[in-house]
């Protein structure tokens, strides 16, 4: 499993393996949207949180398709199947190197994209919480979208359409802990709820892409 | 003698050999729901190779991932291919931006097996060990390819038409590896249309070639939605 992930992430970071296409997208997202809604900064802070979510959420998505579909086409999922580690523990490993390479700097970014879109000085801790709690969720269920897809050409677009309705719990949720700690709010309902869908998609989802991708790969 | 040293290697460090048959027998199975092998059975014991013939769409690659658990059979069993195989198909399953040595390293670790030298030496890649697999030429990508087999330390390979784009001295090297591999009590099971050089059955499948009516009544109504 390690060598799994540790190949991912090398893969990840070799020429055209995409580290950092998520995060330069999440950057351009936040950076326009001041030029879109205008230089009001009352009305910026108080957009900011789900401006953040939101951006994070589609930089999440963009690098979804090739999490599997490269695997497929040089035929090493097909191998991967025949091998001793179990589907369930591939698919796993590979949302985790996914949330590595793009969750994980999003989480870090965030702070300073939110100095972007003036968002008020409590809401930082709550943000980077909300992201840190919530982004395993988008890795995981995104696993399921590309699994679902593998083996379609051009399946990306179909992936995007099936995963981001998907993505809607975690959006709310975790855009409410970040605008509720941004304005001082209690957070620790939306937070609860928040964590409960990322424990329970990274319990439950890898065993539906596993069987998905049984399914895909005859 | 590379080859040997390599199967000596593996069977210093599995100890063991194994010693199970892989048994088919009256297998059907099917492609895209329609059939296309029928009442198929051959035993392929330790130390032999079989190589399968047949037309092009046959179903001798259907049979190859049926074997190898990546697809269930329509009927008939399938025995001694749990976790005994090692697969090699069209595609050689290589990363382009690793290194020749990343690639097989990264597959030597999730077969939990040895070292890649042997593996390296027997077809000629120590070389081009450092070299980005991106780079290879196609005969070099498919020597790869089945270097793959020696670090999986797996008794039955599963291999179909393993010697597309080699020339002949790779032929030569992946009969060579073969051979050892038999010799070590492993055994082959090989769909190919060129002569390896190999003291191998010969399976012709055309008889076995389904008559084309669908399946129809055993597919149940949630398998037309897989």
């Amino acid at each position: 499993m390690i060598a799994l992930l540790l190949r991912d992430l090398r893969l990840a970071v070799r020429a055209g393996g995409g580290f950092g296409l998520g995060l330069a997208f999440f950057l351009i997202v936040t950076v326009m949207v001041p030029f879109a809604v205008g230089p009001q900064s009352a009305l910026l802070s108080s957009i900011a949180p789900g401006v953040l979510w939101l951006g994070a959420l589609l930089a999440c998505l963009l690098s979804l398709d090739r999490l599997l579909a490269l695997d497929w086409e040089d035929g090493s999922l097909d191998l991967l199947a025949t091998a001793p580690l179990p589907l369930e523990a591939t698919v796993t490993v590979k949302a985790l190197a996914h949330w590595i390479t793009t969750g994980l700097p999003l989480v870090l970014a965030a702070p300073v994209l939110g100095v972007l879109l003036n968002l008020p000085q409590p809401g930082y801790f709550w943000l980077v919480v909300s992201l840190a709690a919530g982004t395993p969720a988008l890795s995981v269920i995104g696993t399921f979208g590309a699994a679902l897809t593998v083996g379609l050409k051009r399946g990306g677009l179909l992936m995007s359409l099936l995963v981001l309705p998907l993505y809607v719990p975690t959006l709310i949720f975790g855009a409410e802990v970040a605008r509720r700690g941004a304005v001082g709010m209690e957070t620790a309902t939306p937070l609860l709820m928040l964590a409960g869908i990322s424990a329970g998609t990274l319990a439950l989802l890898p065993f539906a892409s596993a069987a998905v991708l049984r399914v895909n790969l005859r | 003698m590379p080859v040997a040293e390599c199967a000596f290697f593996r069977a210093a460090q599995s100890g063991k050999r194994d010693v199970m048959d892989l048994t088919v027998s009256d297998l059907t199975i099917a492609r895209g729901g329609v059939p296309v092998l029928a009442g198929l059975g051959f035993v392929l014991q330790p130390g032999h190779a079989l190589i399968l013939r047949g037309p092009n769409g046959i179903g001798k690659t259907t049979l190859l991932r049926t074997i190898a658990g990546l697809q269930p059979p329509v009927s008939g069993q399938i025995t001694g291919a749990e976790e005994r195989i090692a697969y090699a198909a069209h595609a050689d399953g290589i990363k382009p931006t690793l290194t020749v040595a990343e690639n097989l390293r990264f597959w030597a670790r999730v077969f939990g097996a040895g070292g890649i030298q042997p593996a390296l030496e027997a077809f000629d890649l120590t070389t081009l060990a450092e070299r980005q697999a991106g780079s290879l030429s196609a005969g070099q990508k498919r020597r790869l390819g089945l270097a793959r087999l020696l670090v999986t330390g797996r008794p039955v390979w599963v291999l179909d038409e393993p010697t597309v784009s080699l020339d002949t001295r790779a032929v030569a090297m992946f009969a060579d590896a073969v051979r050892a591999h038999l010799a070590w009590g492993g055994s082959a099971l090989i769909a190919t249309h060129i002569d390896l050089g190999l003291e191998a059955e010969v399976l012709d499948v055309t008889p076995f070639k389904a008559t084309l009516a669908p399946v129809a009544g055993e597919t149940d109504f949630d398998e037309a939605f897989l």
